[in-house]
């Protein structure tokens, strides 16, 4: 282990040239277990596989392994994106090609190794095959990389995800990791890392856009003696799961992004600001940086560069306005999480009032590749005004889901229709949701729309941090609207008025509108009928006038439901009808006389007596006193009660 | 007092107010919550007023100042559980237990809350018991299992 280390320090990262004698490839390829002479095994091991039950699949290889006397090596790794495959299994026999199983649990593990190692293969549990360079190929098993889901794919930042053992750094050094990071500080100055990044033009992948080099720039031109880098961890829109995947998948290439970024600001002390609940992705980052520091990538004088950095985990205690960078800050000084008036921008007077440059997760990752590969190199992908590649987190009713990244200019009927594989059930689209509670819808007719930032900025919809959530016919989009008011107003800091005022009463308006008429004070009918036109004042407002990003962008999914979707807001307050059976104040039920046999299941549960009859004849509901809850629906036997 | 709260303290420097959220955080991990005596400890230590710890701590959704109940139950309710129909589950939990979210019942045996995104979107409504994942739950899958659970506890 030691000689492993003294070798990967000295030989490889310290090394004077970038491309590396033939005998240290050699090594290394073997690290990298491109040449074994034993079967591996691969599980993968990251939160959606561990939900689908890859660890309970993990122990029962791990017992065919004891059992059978195998020679063979099991290796966790993180996920390699497509979540409907999990727990994914992938074998690779020596001499051959990688082989993809999909959805391994635990009791379909021995009849799938037994018939791998029998050459017996099932073909329902395969996914393809992996076409790796001098290795024999499997015949009639089709190429994983021509799936649809990855085919259209292009993998700049998760090029490592799913390949390697999250756990090791030898593998990570191995596939060209900490190289970039060995080379900046021992070649370049500060500005010249920063200069490195702008000129390759990476923009934040928060959502915003701004260039992450020119915002670096600016904090190392402020002339204070002390600076700060945060990584912003904090992933909390529900629906995006990007940034814990990649942690989990690939954490050294984190910390070798956050390295290099903090060197390029003359940072000695980073963060990493972590989302409560991500406890998998903590605990293997708070790994990574402790093999850092063993390696010493961190800590004092690193490589006699004269550079000094070290990393600080901090979880955050649960509030999503600690995602924007002020109110981080402030968590971060031990203060209630409330955002600071801008400016002073945190580049010139952030953490401890010294300057800060806070970037997200998916910025950082892109540093590494962008330093080993050079500015022209990262042009070459995407589009002129936005390089690079996007990941989405890729959720609800699609038939794929999972983590993909694509090329900036990739149209999203991309990654609806080939990448997710359209609709589930052959249900009708009715759109997807971009950038979570803050984010825009996207219509059938915008589908052509491209993934790049200035494109989508002049249609007025904001790219987000990755959700990609896609809708269909049998949501409402008013109680969606509504969903995301109601988790805006729980998580408004209360600092400004137009944002904790603002949410507080249009989630009362939206309540108005779903809820069922009776009993109406005198004021709910008329503030109904208002509804909508109240709804875009306060929107408005709330728009032009609040603090953070939170309050400005908390409006957004109503004004753009509003926008593509008004007949279905109209048909709730006009028609009190909401067309996909969701609102439960505006459903009425009725019951089917000739299917009903009088079995008095539904009026004995019903919760307010509104089911009445004789045994044995068919029983009829009370409209008025319905209150719409659906319990006769659930527990009719006879499928007598029909919903309208 | 748990003298695992004495080693914890001594893990920082007294004083330092950027330490608090950590702190806290490191001893509700040891306790499950916060007790009115850790609290005042705590601000002793860092040199605050307990009401300014309480507006910290009462600020953040992580804290709690009760003891979780014996079955902490977790539901996802991101967008994509909520399309999946997780607001019914929530609901069919409220009914069963009689507590709303980030209560605890008075027998000490359940308590739940809700989650913004657990990661498991193609599995949803999920719902995550102790340690366990269940998916793909629904409402009607809740009586027989909360029955389990209770089961469990009481014959523990």
């Amino acid at each position: 282990m030691e000689d492993l280390k003294k070798f990967m320090v000295e030989k490889v990262l310290l090394f004077e040239s970038d491309i590396l004698p033939a005998e240290t490839e050699k090594v290394l390829q073997e690290v990298r277990r491109e040449k074994t002479a034993i079967p591996v095994i691969y599980i993968s091991s990251g939160t959606s596989s561990i939900i689908a039950g890859s660890e309970k699949a993990y122990s029962a290889v791990r017992e065919y392994i004891d059992n059978n006397a195998l020679k063979a090596s099991l290796v966790k790794t993180g996920c390699s994106g497509p979540a409907n495959f999990e727990p994914l299994v992938c074998i690779q026999l020596p001499g051959k090609n990688k082989l993809f199983f999909r959805n391994i649990t635990e009791e379909k593990v021995e009849p799938l190794l037994n018939g791998v190692f029998h050459s017996d293969i099932n073909e329902e549990d395969l996914a393809g095959q992996n076409g790796t360079h001098g290795f024999e190929m499997w015949h009639g098993i089709p190429f994983i990389d021509e799936h649809p889901f990855f085919a259209n794919q292009k993998r700049v930042v998760m090029n490592n995800c799913g390949c390697y053992d999250p756990w090791s750094i030898d593998e990570y050094i191995a596939r060209s990791g900490f190289r970039a990071f060995a080379k900046a500080i021992r070649n370049y100055t500060f500005e010249e890392v920063c200069d490195i990044i702008e000129r390759s033009g990476l923009r934040g992948r928060s959502g915003g856009g701004y260039l992450t080099g020119l915002k670096w720039k600016q904090a190392l031109n402020t002339g204070s003696t002390a600076r700060y880098l945060i990584c912003n961890a904090k992933e909390s829109d529900p629906g995006a799961f990007t940034d814990r995947t990649l942690l989990e998948s690939d954490p050294f290439k984190l910390i070798e992004g956050i390295a290099i970024a903090s060197y390029a600001i003359g940072a000695s002390s980073a963060f990493i600001f972590f989302r409560k609940g991500s406890e998998h992705a903590r605990q293997r980052i708070q790994h990574a940086i402790d093999r850092a520091r063993e390696y010493g990538l961190l800590g004092h004088n690193i490589y006699s560069s004269g550079y000094s950095l070290d990393i600080v985990i901090r979880r955050e205690p649960g509030a999503f306005v600690c995602g924007e960078e002020t109110a981080l800050i402030n968590t971060l000084e031990g203060k209630r999480g409330m955002p600071r008036l801008k400016p002073p921008y945190p580049t010139t007077s952030g953490l401890f009032s010294k300057p800060t440059v806070i970037n997200n997760v998916e910025t950082l990752m892109n540093v590494p590749a962008i330093m080993q590969n050079g500015p022209e190199w990262f042009h070459t992908i995407g589009t002129e005004g936005s390089p690079g590649t996007k990941v989405f987190a890729v959720a609800g009713k699609g038939r794929m889901s999972g983590v993909v990244e694509v090329e900036m200019g990739t149209p999203v009927r991309t990654i609806l229709e080939d990448i997710a594989d359209g609709i589930k059930e052959g249900k009708e689209f009715k759109a997807v949701q971009l950038g979570g509670v803050s984010g825009s819808f996207i219509t059938a007719e915008n589908l052509e729309l491209k993934v790049d930032f200035d494109v989508m900025k002049e249609k007025g919809i904001g790219m987000g941090a990755g959700g990609f959530v896609i809708i269909d016919g049998n949501t409402c989009m008013v109680d969606l609207v509504r969903y995301y008011m109601e988790f805006m107003r729980d998580e408004s800091c209360g600092k400004c008025i137009p944002c904790r005022e603002g949410t507080g009463r249009m989630l009362e308006i939206l309540e108005s509108i779903i809820r069922k008429p009776e009993n109406e004070e005198a004021g709910t009918t008329l503030e109904r009928f208002k509804g909508v036109m109240q709804l875009e004042g306060i929107a408005s407002v709330m728009k032009d006038t609040s603090l953070c990003g939170l309050g400005q962008n908390a409006p957004n999914p109503f004004i753009s439901a509003l926008k593509n979707f008004r007949e279905e807001f109209e048909e709730h307050i006009f028609d009190r009808k909401c067309r996909a059976n969701i609102c439960r104040g505006l459903r009425t039920f009725s019951i089917d006389v000739d299917k009903c046999t009088g079995c008095t299941a539904c009026a004995s549960k019903c919760p307010v007596n509104a089911i009445y009859g004789t045994r044995l004849q068919p029983f009829f509901i009370v409209e008025d006193k319905c209150t719409g809850c659906g319990i006769c629906y659930d527990i009719c036997k006879f499928s007598a009660i029909t919903v309208k | 007092m748990n003298p695992a709260i004495d080693s914890i303290l001594k893990k920082y420097k007294p004083g330092r107010r950027e330490d608090l959220i950590p702190l806290l955080q490191e001893i509700q991990d040891e306790n499950g919550y916060l007790s009115e005596e850790t609290i005042v400890k705590a601000g002793n230590f860092v040199g605050l007023s307990t009401t300014k710890i309480y507006g910290l701590a009462t600020f953040y959704d992580q804290f709690r100042f009760i003891p979780a109940g014996k079955i902490h139950i977790k539901i996802c309710n991101g967008t994509s559980c909520f399309i999946n129909g997780s607001q019914s589950v929530i609901s069919k939990i409220r009914e069963i237990t009689g507590l709303e979210a980030g209560q605890t019942g008075r027998d000490g045996v359940f308590s739940y809350e809700t989650e913004s995104c657990m990661g498991g979107c193609n599995h949803g409504p999920i719902i995550k018991v102790n340690d366990e994942y269940h998916t793909h739950i629904r409402p009607e899958h809740l009586p027989e299992l909360i029955k389990k659970l209770r089961f469990l506890i009481e014959n523990d």
